[in-house]
């Protein structure tokens, strides 16, 4: 494998935290990821959206050494894939995981504190800091044993916090949760980022990724088939409008911006939220009857949908 | 590797046997044993001094039983080896608990060779406190103390890190249930093709006793508990199998007229860090 970046190299890009180029993995005859081009930013929230099977988690796993590319090469933090300095300011929550049932929680983020190299005078202070954080002050010496599946995945989000790292990688962190512990988790990511945390975020809680993150990568197939920030994935805001009795001639209304028939309602697309009354005004001048009027713009779970039917139309207008 | 990183997992090891009650399970085990040792000498003897039996021939009556004994031990310390090891990594990897412990900035040879010290400490600590307590009971009731105890204890320590080491390797890439099965039946193998080479060295059948040199090379457990027999064995025995022919002696799996050679035992230490660096090996190269 070719390692895109050496430990000694100054060449790469200070303002990644993660850089991949046709990162593949071949699990005998399965295709477990094809190849992965992926570019997370320092400091921000980067969203990992996919549906099962696409090769998230393997995705991960490679970022964090846990199992080599058969392809492709990348780096995390500047440093080649499982670099063991890199690994010493990384976070990582698992999907699936199990702490040592016979440990308390405490023990586990003592454990994972020493493994990580926490300086031990930092330790005891950090180990609070991360128990309050994630809301299991009190709950400290309990064993993990007897722990639900949302205690646990708190304590892993702990665990992952310890040290500030400098990244974060999150897979599924609330699926476990209520609506009250995924907004808890919500603040929890925020607060990271506040400190100076890189997050990656696998999920596939769309309305989650469209509230936290700043930019957001969807992989489909072991391939990332859209990436960017918000608007550039979701397009400007615009106006769907539920109009009967309007003329042939609509130019007064093309003025406004681009006009499409979407199930019958009127869409403008991109149009500023501010003008929707003057939009609604110019349909009424013209003779139109307005039934509805829906400001917005594509959610995030449209163009996953969208995505995932194969619709190759929108692929093209994403690459655009 | 990293010693700290090594110390951490081995601490991390006894804390585990110790939690999920295995220590405590072993000690009542071995009080338990003792106790019944104790008791069986205690009758043999008694009974054989009120029929006037003559009191050299009751303490090499003993020292058999004590052998009978210490091959019984033997076995159960491997079997407890073997089921300890062999899940060790296996099912941190099943639980995905390892996921989130490789991530840190640890080696897997380090997961790896700390899980090895801290279950050698566990099993080797549990051959000398049980070696010593059931030698020291038998010393009290009958009067025999065995020539070398501390040598039949640190054989049978040492033969039981051999077992555990086996395990440990085939539970990095097996899972744990086949990797403690795999390991008692070669332990077994092993033995019984010592106890066939030794009768064939009482009998001259080169050929099988070339057989059970192999075997006693790829896997020395058996080489080694000679070794325990040897520290146990009375040198009057000895002596007296000397008068009737060492060699067809030889033939008996419970005795050894000479303690197994040094090359041989620097091999089984070799042999054991050969294992281990093979566990670690194919620990490192398995996909999590």
């Amino acid at each position: 494998m070719t390692r895109f970046c050496r430990t000694s190299d100054n060449a790469c890009m200070p303002n990644l935290a993660i850089e991949t180029h046709g990162l593949r993995k071949v699990y005998k005859s399965t295709v477990a990821l094809d190849a992965l081009d992926l570019e997370v930013r320092e400091g921000e929230v980067f969203g990992f959206l996919g549906p099962n099977g696409a090769g998230k988690t393997t995705s991960v796993k490679l970022l964090l050494g846990l199992t080599r590319p058969t392809a492709g090469a990348g780096s995390v933090l500047g440093k080649p894939l499982g670099d063991r300095d890199a690994r010493a300011r990384i976070g990582y929550l698992p999907e699936l995981f199990r702490y040592q049932a016979w440990l308390s929680a405490r023990e586990v983020l003592a454990l994972h504190a020493a493994l990580a190299g926490l300086p031990s005078a930092r330790r005891h202070a950090e180990i609070d800091r991360v128990l309050e954080a994630v809301g299991l002050t009190g709950r400290d010496s309990e064993r993990t044993g007897g722990f639900s599946k949302g205690m646990q995945q708190r304590l892993g989000l702990g665990a992952a916090l310890l040290g500030d790292p400098s990244l974060v990688i999150l897979d599924e962190p609330t699926s476990a949760l209520d609506p009250v512990g995924r907004d808890d988790v919500r603040g929890i990511i925020r607060e990271a980022q506040a400190r100076g945390s890189t997050v990656l975020l696998n999920s596939h809680l769309l309305g989650e990724v469209e509230r936290l993150c700043d930019r957001v990568a969807i992989v489909f197939k072991g391939r990332v088939v859209a990436a960017g920030s918000m608007t550039e994935l979701l397009g400007q805001p615009s106006v769907r409008l539920q109009v009967s009795e309007l003329p042939a001639d609509r130019s007064t209304l093309a003025a406004f911006g681009p006009l499409a028939d979407e199930d019958g309602w009127l869409v403008i697309r991109p149009l500023d939220p501010a003008r929707i009354p003057d939009v609604v005004a110019a349909v009424v001048a013209l003779g139109g009857r307005v039934h509805a009027v829906d400001p917005g713009r594509r959610s995030l779970e449209d163009l996953f949908l969208t995505l995932a039917r194969g619709q190759d139309a929108v692929l093209d207008e994403v690459a655009a | 590797m990293t010693p700290r990183l090594i110390l951490v997992i081995a601490g991390l090891t006894l804390r585990e046997v110790a939690r999920r009650r295995i220590l405590w399970v072993l000690l009542v085990l071995s009080v338990a044993s003792v106790l019944l040792v104790g008791w069986g000498v205690e009758r043999l003897v008694t009974i054989a001094r009120e029929q006037r039996v003559d009191e050299v021939q009751i303490r090499i009556g003993v020292s058999q039983v004590l052998i009978m004994i210490a091959f019984q031990f033997s076995f159960v310390l491997a079997m407890s080896a073997a089921f300890l090891a062999a899940p060790a990594i296996a099912s941190d990897v099943e639980t995905g608990t390892v996921l989130a412990m490789l991530a840190r900035p640890m080696r897997r040879a380090d997961l790896v060779v700390g899980r090895w010290l801290g279950l050698s400490v566990v099993v080797a600590g549990y051959a000398a406190v049980s070696g010593l307590l059931a030698i020291g009971a038998v010393g009290a009731i009958s009067g025999h103390v065995p020539p070398s105890p501390l040598v039949a204890v640190a054989f049978l320590a040492f033969q039981s890190i051999a077992v555990l080491t086996l395990a440990l390797a085939f539970g990095s890439r097996l899972p744990g249930i086949a990797a403690g099965a795999i390991t008692v039946v070669l332990f077994g193998l092993s033995w019984f093709a010592g106890v066939l080479g030794n009768i064939a060295l009482a009998f001259g059948a080169a050929p099988l006793e070339g057989l059970g040199n192999i075997v006693r090379v790829l896997l020395p457990t058996d080489g080694i508990w000679r070794g325990v027999i040897y520290g146990l064995e009375p040198p009057m025995v000895l002596l007296a199998a000397v008068g009737r022919g060492g060699t067809v002696m030889e033939a008996n799996p419970f005795f050894a007229s000479a303690p197994p050679p040094l090359p041989f035992v620097i091999w089984s230490v070799i042999w054991v860090a050969l294992v281990l660096g093979i566990a670690v090996r194919l620990f490192s190269r398995r996909e999590l």
